[in-house]
C-alpha cells in the first residue's frame, strides 16, 4: 500500500512497517508521562481541529481519544452518530466531504462496516484515523496492547502470545496479530472452530499457528489475550450458550496456570465476567487490563501528533 | 434498399464458415454472400470491411436494463445504447424489474419499449415464480408466448428444490430453458465478497464457492431427473465449473455462461491490488464496491478453472451480467453498497485482452461463445448466424482497434464499472440490427 505515513493517515496496522510501528510505540512512551503530571497538557497541537466521528458505540475509545486531543490541545469535536449515514438519507461520501468542508487536521473514525476510513481517506484532505472498522482492524487497541506488553516485558519479539476467542469477527485480532508477527511475536490463536475457521491460518504467511484448544494456546505463553464474546454471536447460532461457551473456553485461573509463571492477561474490554474471563483472573495480580486503558491515552496521543504532522519521537 | 458488408472476414461457426466474403443484405435479412471479386449489385449501400471481422449479432444472455421501475440506474433505451456500442445486438434483461417480469404483459412491454429505442433486440427472461419470491410458479407460457426467451430469478434463487423441480419440469413443456443463479444463501447470506484470504484480510463477509457449487449440484440433478433445459448463469468457482463438466460426460442438458469480470479479475482488487500479470495499469484502492458483485470475484485457482473451462468447451457462453446502479447507490459503505457493475461495453474489449491474445480461445470460439451458442441456447431462430435467409444482426469488429474505456463516456446511464481507464486492443467498429447500422464507431 502507498497510503499510510506519506499521507498521515493511520488505517490499520496491515500498511504499517515494523519500523513504523516501533517509530509509534516510541513516541507513545515520550507522551505517557505527560499524563501524570498535573497540569496534564502540552502544546503540542496547539491550533489543531480533530473530529471524533463515531459511527458506533464507545465509551472507553472515544473518550481516550477526547482526552489524548486535548491533552496535546488541539481542539476535539466529538459526532456520534447512532447508526449509519444511510438512515439519514446522506452517502458517506457527503458526510465526508461536509466533514472535510470544515477544514480538520484529522477524522477520527469509527464504523461497523469494514473500510470506511479507507473510503474517506480517498476522499478527505484530513487525515484519517480508524478508531475501528467493522471486522477489520482496530489499530490504536493493537499499538496500546503492545505498548503494555513492551513496558511488562521490555521487548515483544519472541514472546509467545495466545489469543482466544472469537477470531472471526474481532477486529482487535487482527490488528494484534499483524502487529505482533511483524515484531516478531510466536502467536496461537484458539476458539470455537465456528469463530476461528480453517482458512484462518492463511491470514498472515507467517507467525501464527491456528490450535485447536484454548489449552493448547495458553500452554507456555508470555502473554495470554481474551477478546470479548458478542452477545449477538450466539443468537446466530455460532455456539449454543453463553454458559458452554464460559465452560470450554473461558479464562480460569486453572487455565491460565498453564502459561509461564510471569504471562499477563490482557482483555480489549468491555469484559463479560463470568463468560470469556473469571473475575479472579480479571481482577488478579497477572491482569494488565488497566493498564491498557492508561497507556490507550499515550498511545492514541501519539497517532494523532504523529498524524497531523509531528515526527517521530527517537528512542 | 440494399447494404452490402463488402470485403471483410466472415466468421460463422453454424455455417462452418471462416473465410474472406462479403455479405449481402435485404430487407433485414442476410440475402446472399458474395466471394471477392463478384460484382457489387446496383443500388447498393457499401460498407468497407476490408480488414474487420464480420459476424452474426453478439447475443448477451444475461443484463439488468432497470425498466420498468428503475430508470434512474438504466432504461430499456440507454441499456440498448450501451448494447450495441458494445457490438451486442440483441441482450436478454432479466426480470428482477419493479415490478418484477413475472407475467405478459411486463414481457412484452419491455420488448415494446426496445422496439421504440430502435437499437439493440431485447428478448426478456421471464420468473419462475411471481415475484420471484420462490414460492408458486408465474405464468411462463404466457411470457413465453409473449416473447419471453427463458425463465428464471436469477438474484433470488428458488431456495426449495420442490418447486424448482416442478419449475423444471413446468419449463420444459414450453421448451423454455430454466436459468439459475446458483446460490444457496444460507451458506452466503450477509456476505459481500468471496470466502477466503482476502475476505480474512479484509474483515468482510465473505460468500463461500460452496453456496454456488451446492447450488449448481442440485441443479444438475434436479435437470437429469425432470429432463429440462438448465442454464447455470455467471459460472464463478472450480467446482460449479467441474460439475457443469461432468453433467455434459453424462449428456446432461446443461448449459453454463461466464461473465468478462470473473475471467479477468480476483478478489484481491477488493483489497486494492490488481492482478498479476494484468495489462493494465489501473491501481484502484481497497474496499471501493464497484469491485462489488453477486458471483462475487473469486481467488486464483477459480479463474483459472474458468479460464480452462473456456478452453475446453465446457463454458457455452459470454454473457456480461450487465448490473447498472447510480453513483449514490455505490457511494456506501463496502457492506451496503448494492452488488454489480456495468459490462455491455467492455466485455468485448476484456475477452481479446483475457482470453485471445493469450491464445485461450481463437476467433472462432468468440463468435461460438457470443452468438452461435447463445442463439441455440435460446432457441432464436435465424440468428446466431449469418446462413442466407437469417436476420441481419451483425456485430463488425476491429481485432487491431486500440481505444479505451472511460465510465464517463459511457452510454449506460450508470457508470458503475471497475474498468474505466482500461486500454483495450481489438473491439467493436460498428453494429447491424435486422440490417440496419444502429453503431459506428
Amino acid at each position: 500500500m502507498e497510503k499510510p505515513f506519506r499521507r498521515r493517515d493511520l488505517l490499520g496496522i496491515r500498511e504499517l512497517s515494523s519500523a513504523e510501528i516501533i517509530g509509534i510505540l516510541d513516541t507513545a512512551e515520550n507522551f505517557s508521562e505527560i499524563s501524570n503530571r498535573e497540569v496534564k497538557k502540552v502544546p503540542a497541537l496547539r491550533g489543531k481541529t480533530v473530529i471524533n466521528l463515531f459511527f458506533e458505540n464507545s465509551t472507553r475509545t472515544r473518550t481516550s481519544f477526547e482526552l489524548a486531543a486535548k491533552r496535546l490541545s488541539a481542539d476535539a469535536v466529538n459526532i456520534s452518530v447512532a447508526s449509519s449515514s444511510v438512515t439519514k438519507g446522506e452517502t458517506l461520501l457527503d458526510t465526508a466531504l461536509n466533514l472535510d468542508a470544515m477544514s480538520p487536521d484529522c477524522i477520527v473514525v469509527r464504523h461497523g462496516s469494514a473500510g470506511v476510513p479507507h473510503q474517506l481517506a480517498k476522499v478527505s484532505r484530513a487525515a484519517i484515523v480508524n478508531a475501528g472498522d467493522g471486522a477489520n482492524e482496530h489499530p490504536t487497541q493493537a499499538l496500546l496492547d503492545a505498548m503494555t506488553i513492551r513496558e511488562q516485558k521490555g521487548t515483544i519479539e519472541g514472546l509467545e502470545v495466545a489469543i482466544v476467542g472469537d477470531i472471526l469477527h474481532s477486529r482487535v485480532a487482527r490488528s494484534n496479530i499483524h502487529l505482533l508477527t511483524k515484531l516478531g511475536a510466536k502467536v496461537r490463536v484458539a476458539g470455537p472452530g465456528t469463530l476461528v475457521p480453517n482458512d484462518f491460518s492463511h491470514f498472515v504467511e507467517s507467525g501464527m499457528t491456528v490450535v485447536p484448544h484454548i489449552e493448547d494456546a495458553i500452554r507456555g505463553a508470555d502473554v495470554v489475550m481474551i477478546l470479548r464474546i458478542q452477545r449477538e454471536r450466539q443468537d446466530s447460532a455460532y455456539f449454543p450458550t453463553l454458559r458452554e461457551y464460559s465452560i470450554h473456553y473461558g479464562l480460569t485461573n486453572e487455565r491460565l496456570d498453564l502459561a509461564k509463571e510471569d504471562a499477563i492477561v490482557l482483555h480489549p474490554g468491555p469484559m463479560n465476567r463470568g463468560i470469556e474471563i473469571a473475575s479472579e483472573v480479571a481482577d488478579g495480580s497477572r491482569s494488565l487490563i488497566l493498564d491498557q486503558v492508561k497507556y490507550g491515552v499515550a498511545v492514541r496521543m501519539a497517532v494523532l501528533y504523529l498524524a497531523t504532522g509531528g515526527n517521530v519521537a527517537q528512542s | 434498399m440494399k447494404l452490402l458488408i463488402a470485403n471483410g472476414h466472415l466468421i460463422d461457426p453454424a455455417a462452418q464458415e471462416n473465410t474472406g466474403m462479403s455479405v449481402l443484405i435485404e430487407d433485414g435479412k442476410v440475402a446472399a454472400w458474395l466471394r471477392s471479386g463478384e460484382d457489387t449489385p446496383e443500388d447498393c449501400e457499401v460498407f468497407d470491411a476490408s480488414g474487420l471481422l464480420v459476424a452474426p449479432g453478439f447475443i448477451d444472455m444475461h443484463v439488468h436494463l432497470r425498466e420498468p421501475g428503475q430508470e434512474h440506474k438504466e432504461t430499456i433505451a440507454s441499456g440498448c445504447a450501451a448494447a450495441v456500442a458494445g457490438g451486442w445486438t440483441s441482450v436478454c434483461p432479466m426480470p428482477n424489474t419493479n415490478p418484477v417480469n413475472d407475467n405478459a404483459a411486463i414481457t412484452r412491454y419491455m420488448i415494446e419499449q426496445a422496439e421504440r429505442a430502435g437499437l439493440a433486440n431485447v428478448f426478456p427472461i421471464g420468473a419462475i415464480t411471481k415475484s420471484s419470491d420462490g414460492s408458486e410458479l408465474a405464468e411462463m407460457g404466457e411470457m413465453k408466448a409473449a416473447g419471453a426467451v427463458a425463465v428464471s430469478d436469477d438474484g433470488r434463487p428458488v431456495p426449495n428444490a420442490g418447486i424448482m423441480r416442478r419449475a423444471m419440469q413446468y419449463a420444459k413443456d414450453f421448451n423454455l430453458p430454466v436459468i439459475d443463479h446458483c446460490e444457496d444463501k444460507s451458506l452466503s447470506s450477509g456476505g459481500v465478497m468471496h470466502e477466503g484470504r482476502v475476505s480474512l484480510l479484509l474483515g468482510l463477509k465473505g460468500m463461500p464457492a460452496l453456496a454456488e457449487d451446492i447450488d449448481a449440484v442440485r441443479d444438475i440433478i434436479l435437470a437429469q431427473d425432470t429432463g429440462a433445459h438448465v442454464h447455470i448463469a455467471h459460472v464463478s468457482t472450480k467446482g460449479a465449473v467441474e460439475a457443469v463438466r461432468r453433467a455434459k460426460d453424462e449428456h446432461i442438458n446443461v448449459t453454463c455462461e461466464v461473465t468478462p469480470h470473473h475471467f479477468t479479475l480476483t478478489d484481491d482488487v477488493v483489497a486494492g491490488h490488481v492482478r498479476t500479470g494484468s495489462d493494465s495499469d489501473w491501481v484502484p484502492s481497497a474496499y471501493d464496491t464497484n469491485t462489488k458483485m453477486s458471483p462475487p470475484l473469486r481467488s486464483e485457482d477459480h479463474l483459472e478453472a474458468i479460464i480452462e473451462g473456456l478452453r475446453d468447451g465446457t463454458i457455452d457462453a459470454i454473457a456480461t451480467d450487465h448490473a447498472p446502479h447510480h453513483a449514490d447507490e455505490k457511494a456506501l459503505e463496502y457492506d451496503r453498497a448494492p452488488m454489480g457493475i456495468t459490462g455491455l461495453e467492455t466485455s468485448l474489449g476484456l475477452t481479446f485482452q483475457q482470453l485471445i491474445s493469450k491464445g485461450v480461445i481463437d476467433l472462432v470460439r468468440l463468435v461460438e461463445l457470443c452468438s452461435t451458442n447463445p442463439a441455440r441456447i435460446f432457441n432464436l431462430e435465424h440468428r446466431g448466424t449469418l446462413r442466407p435467409g437469417s436476420i441481419a444482426d451483425i456485430t463488425i469488429i476491429d481485432p487491431e482497434l486500440q481505444w479505451t474505456y472511460l465510465n464517463s463516456e459511457s452510454r449506460s446511464r450508470s457508470r458503475n464499472s471497475p474498468f474505466d481507464g482500461w486500454q483495450f486492443t481489438g473491439g467493436c467498429v460498428a453494429t447491424i440490427v435486422g440490417g440496419r447500422i444502429v453503431y459506428r464507431r
